[in-house]
C-alpha cells in the first residue's frame, strides 16, 4: 500500500511539473515576446490553456494532500525551515491565477486593467516555478540546518544557496520549453508555429545551459550531484534516455511535426525528474547534520497509509477518465462564449 | 491619535503566537466566502440553465452566462485561496499536522479529488456552450455545484474533527491506534457540515437576490433580475428557514462535547439549576457576570437536555486556563442568533408574499427589505465561524493539543500576517471590482 501511496506522490509531482509547468510555461513565453506579438501569444495560450488551467493545478494540492497525510514529519519539516520560498510560491500562485481568470472575466476590457492584469500574469508565471524550484532545489542541498544558531541559518540559507536558485532556474527553463512545445501545435498560423518554434529552441538552449549550472553549483556547495545521478543505474539510464530524446525533439520540431514532439518533449521532462527524483530515492529531504527524511521511515500509521491509497486509487478512477476527456473535447479549436 | 498608537503598538510588538492565529483567521475568513458563493453559485446557474434547455426562454441563458462568469471568478479566487489555507496549516502550525495529518487527513484527501472534478466540470461547463451536447453541458454545471459542496462537507469535517476528535487514542503524548475513517465520521461531523451547508445557502441566497433586488429597485433589465432574484431567493429564504434547527442540533453537540464553547457562547458564568438563556449584552469577565443583558431563566436547561430544570455545566466547571475568550464568543454567538432571525423572518415574508400576497413581491419596501438583508448572511458565517474557532480555545485540538504547542517555530510571523491580510484585501476589492462591472455590463452582454 506505501508504494501505492508513494507512485500516486510521484506521479502528482511529474503531472503538476508537466501540465502546471506549461502552463506557467505559457506566461514565461509572454514575457520572452516582443511587445508586437504578444497579442498573438496571449490569443494562441488563452485558447490552449482556457479550460484546462484550473486542473492542472489540482495536482499540486494532491500532492500536499498526499505528503500531510501519508509523511506528516517530511511535510511539517519542509514547512518549517523553507517557509518563505514555499511563501513566496503561494503569493506566485494565488497573483497568477487570479490575473488569469480575471483578464478573461473582466467585463470592460480597458487597455489599462488588461495590462495590469497581463504584467501581473507573466511575472508571476516566472517566480512561481522559479521558487517551486528553489524549494525542490533546497530540500536535497543539505542546506536544511535542524540546529541553527541564527535566523538566517535557520530560514534564509536553508534555500538561498547557488544549488538551489540554479535548479529554480532550470525549471523556469523547462516550463518555457514546455509551454512553447504545446503552443506549436496550437497556433494559429504558420507564423505563430515559427515564433514558438524558434521560443522552443531557445528555452531548449537554456534548460541545457542551466542543467550546466546546476553542476557546477553541487560543486561549489559541495553536494555530490554527479556522483549521485551517475552513480546509479535507474538515473543514468534516465539520463541518458533524456539526452536522447532532445536530440529527437530538436528533428521532430525542425520537420515541423506539431503533436508528436510533445511525446518526446513530455518524456524528456520525466525521464529528467526520474533521475534526480530516483537519485536520493527514498529520501526526500536531506539536512546539513546528515539527517535524511525517508519516505519509509517517516511514513504515516500504515492504516492511515492503506485507506489514503484506497481513497487515492477510487479517485483516480473519477478524475483521470474525465481529465482525459477534458484534454480530448478540447483539443479541436472553436469560439468561446 | 489613539488608534495610531494602538497599530504603531500592534506593528512593534505583535507576538509570533497572536500574529499565526490572526493569519489563519484571515485567511479562512475570507476563504469561506468566496468558497460558500463558489458552491452555491453553480446550483443557482444549473436551475437557471434546467429552465432554459426547459422552456427555451432566452432569459434563463443569459442569466445562466451571466452567473457563470461569477462561478468562474469566484471559483478562481477560492482555488487560490484554498491553495494557500492547504500550505499554511503547515506553514503555521506544523506541529498540529505532524500529528493531525495523519488521523484526520481522510476528508482532506478525499476534498482533494472533490475539488479536481469540480476544476475539470468547470472547464467543460464555461468552455462548452457550443461543442458539448446540450444536457451533457447541463450535467457538467450541476457537477460543479455538487463537487463544490462535497468538498464544503469535507472540509468541515475536518475542522469537526478539531471540536470533537475522534480515531485514535491519546496515551502518554503519543497518537496511536489510529483510524482515519471513524476520525472523518467523528460526533460532530453531521452537524456541523449540515450548519455550513445551511449557512452557504442562505447566505450566498440573500446576497444574490439583493444584488437583483438593487437592479429590479433601479429598474434595470427587470425580467432578467426578476427572474435571476427568484432562483436565488428561493434556495436561501428557504435554507434560512431551516438554520435554527441545524443550530439546535449543534448546541446540543456543544454541551454535550464541548461544555466550555457552550459556556462562553451564552456566557454562562456560575453552575444553577434552570439555567439561564443569555440574550445580548456583554460578559464581564472578571466579575463573572453580564452586563445589560436579558436572562431567561430556565431556557438553556431546556435547549440542551429538554428540560427546564437540569443543570447545564457553566464556566466554573471549567479550569481557568482551559476556558475560551468569554466576550468574543457570546458576542459572535449574539451577531450570529440576530442576524439568523432576522433572515428566517424575511425568508417566511418571502413565501407569505409567494403564495399569499403576490403584489407585496412588486413593491419597494419589500425590495429594500432583501437589499438590506445583502450582506446579512456572511456576517451570520462570519460570526458563526468566530464561535467555533475562538470557542474551540486554547485548545486546536479539543481536549489534546493546545493552539500554542502547534505553532510555528520561525519568528516574525507579524509580517506574514500583514502581507496576506494586504493580499486578502487586494484580492477582495479586485473581486468586488470584477463584479459591479459585470453587473454593470449586464445591459450589453448578457440582456440585450
Amino acid at each position: 500500500m506505501l508504494y501505492i501511496v508513494i507512485s500516486f506522490l510521484f506521479l502528482a509531482i511529474v503531472l503538476y511539473f508537466l501540465l502546471g509547468g506549461a502552463d506557467f510555461g505559457a506566461g514565461i513565453i509572454e514575457l520572452f515576446t516582443s511587445e508586437k506579438n504578444r497579442h498573438r501569444t496571449r490569443k494562441t495560450s488563452y485558447e490552449a490553456i482556457g479550460p484546462i488551467w484550473e486542473a492542472n493545478h489540482m495536482w499540486l494540492i494532491i500532492a500536499v494532500v498526499i505528503m500531510f497525510v501519508g509523511f506528516p514529519v517530511i511535510y511539517s519539516t519542509m514547512c518549517t525551515y523553507l517557509h518563505i520560498p514555499l511563501l513566496i510560491m503561494l503569493l506566485g500562485i494565488t497573483a497568477r491565477g487570479t490575473a488569469f481568470a480575471f483578464r478573461n472575466y473582466d467585463a470592460i476590457k480597458g487597455e489599462k486593467t488588461q495590462n495590469l492584469y497581463n504584467k501581473v500574469f507573466v511575472y508571476s508565471s516566472f517566480i512561481t516555478p522559479l521558487f517551486l524550484g528553489i524549494i525542490a532545489g533546497s530540500a536535497i542541498s543539505r542546506q536544511i540546518d535542524m540546529h541553527p544558531v541564527s535566523y538566517l541559518d535557520a530560514y534564509i540559507f536553508s534555500w538561498l544557496n547557488y544549488f538551489s536558485v540554479a535548479v529554480g532556474l532550470f525549471t523556469v527553463a523547462l516550463s518555457g520549453y514546455l509551454a512553447a512545445i504545446y503552443l506549436i501545435g496550437q497556433a494559429d498560423d504558420d507564423n505563430d508555429a515559427k515564433r514558438f518554434i524558434t521560443k522552443a529552441k531557445a528555452m531548449n538552449i537554456l534548460a541545457v545551459l542551466f542543467g550546466g549550472l546546476v553542476f557546477i553549483a553541487s560543486e561549489i556547495e559541495h553536494i555530490r550531484l554527479a556522483h549521485w545521478i551517475f552513480g546509479n543505474p535507474v538515473s543514468l539510464t534516465a539520463v541518458i534516455a533524456a539526452s536522447i530524446s532532445l536530440l529527437i525533439s530538436w528533428v521532430l520540431i525542425n520537420k515541423g511535426k506539431r503533436k508528436i514532439i510533445r511525446i518526446a518533449a513530455g518524456f524528456q521532462v520525466t525521464m529528467i525528474l526520474l533521475a534526480v527524483g530516483y537519485m536520493h530515492w527514498p529520501y526526500l529531504i536531506m539536512t546539513k547534520d546528515g539527517q535524511n527524511l525517508s519516505l519509509f521511515q517517516y511514513q504515516a500509521p500504515e492504516k492511515t497509509i492503506k485507506v489514503l491509497a484506497e481513497g487515492l486509487m477510487i479517485g483516480s478512477l473519477l478524475i483521470l477518465p474525465s481529465l482525459f476527456y477534458l484534454y480530448y473535447s478540447f483539443q479541436k479549436k472553436e469560439e468561446t462564449v | 491619535m489613539g488608534y495610531i498608537c494602538t497599530v504603531s503598538y500592534l506593528f512593534k510588538n505583535m507576538d509570533d503566537f497572536i500574529a499565526a492565529r490572526s493569519q489563519m483567521a484571515i485567511s479562512l475568513g475570507f476563504h469561506i466566502i468566496y468558497s460558500c458563493i463558489g458552491m452555491v453559485m453553480p446550483v443557482f446557474m444549473a436551475i437557471s440553465h434546467y429552465k432554459w434547455i426547459k422552456t427555451g426562454e432566452p432569459v434563463y441563458k443569459n442569466i445562466t452566462q451571466a452567473w457563470s462568469k461569477g462561478v468562474a471568478i469566484f471559483f478562481a479566487t477560492g482555488a487560490v485561496s484554498g491553495t494557500i489555507l492547504s500550505f499554511e496549516l503547515g506553514l503555521l502550525w506544523p506541529k498540529f499536522m505532524e500529528h493531525a495529518g495523519p488521523i484526520f487527513g481522510m476528508p482532506f484527501s478525499l476534498e482533494g479529488v472533490a475539488f479536481f472534478i469540480e476544476a475539470i466540470a468547470l472547464g467543460f461547463f464555461l468552455y462548452g456552450w457550443r461543442r458539448l451536447n446540450k444536457w451533457f453541458h447541463w450535467f457538467t454545471g450541476i457537477l460543479v455545484g455538487i463537487s463544490g459542496i462535497a468538498s464544503g462537507i469535507l472540509v468541515v469535517s475536518a475542522n469537526s474533527w478539531m471540536n470533537n476528535p475522534a480515531g485514535f487514542d491519546f496515551i502518554n503524548g503519543q497518537y496511536v491506534n489510529i483510524d482515519p475513517i471513524k476520525a472523518m465520521f467523528n460526533g460532530s461531523w453531521f452537524s456541523e457540515a449540515l450548519h455550513m451547508t445551511l449557512a452557504a445557502f442562505s447566505a450566498t441566497g440573500f446576497a444574490v437576490a439583493g444584488i437583483h433586488a438593487l437592479m429590479i429597485a433601479r429598474k434595470q433589465n427587470v425580467t432578467f433580475h426578476t427572474k435571476a432574484f427568484k432562483i436565488a431567493i428561493v434556495f436561501g429564504a428557504a435554507a434560512a428557514i431551516l438554520q435554527p434547527f441545524s443550530g439546535d442540533i449543534s448546541a446540543k453537540n456543544a454541551a454535550n462535547k464541548q461544555p466550555a464553547k457552550l459556556a462562553a457562547m451564552e456566557s454562562y458564568f456560575h453552575t444553577v439549576p434552570y439555567s439561564p438563556l443569555t440574550i445580548g449584552g456583554f460578559p464581564d469577565t472578571a466579575a463573572k457576570k453580564n452586563k445589560f443583558s436579558i436572562e431567561v431563566p430556565g431556557l438553556l436547561s431546556f435547549l440542551v437536555y429538554d428540560n427546564f430544570k437540569q443543570p447545564v455545566a457553566a464556566l466554573d466547571q471549567i479550569p481557568v486556563k482551559n476556558q475560551p475568550p468569554v466576550a468574543v464568543t457570546h458576542i459572535a454567538f449574539e451577531i450570529m442568533i440576530a442576524i439568523g432571525s432576522t433572515m428566517m423572518l424575511v425568508g417566511v415574508l418571502y413565501f407569505v408574499a409567494l403564495w399569499k400576497k403576490r403584489s407585496w413581491l412588486s413593491r419597494k419596501w419589500f425590495l429594500y427589505l432583501f437589499i438590506l438583508s445583502t450582506p446579512f448572511g456572511f456576517i451570520a458565517v462570519e460570526a458563526g465561524w468566530t464561535v467555533t474557532e475562538v470557542g474551540r480555545q486554547p485548545w486546536i485540538i479539543q481536549g489534546v493539543m493546545r493552539t500554542s504547542e502547534a505553532v510555528t517555530p520561525m519568528p516574525g510571523i507579524a509580517y506574514s500576517f500583514y502581507l496576506f491580510t494586504a493580499v486578502y484585501i487586494i484580492l477582495s476589492i479586485a473581486v468586488i471590482f470584477l463584479l459591479k462591472r459585470q453587473i454593470k455590463m449586464v445591459p450589453q452582454l448578457y440582456d440585450r
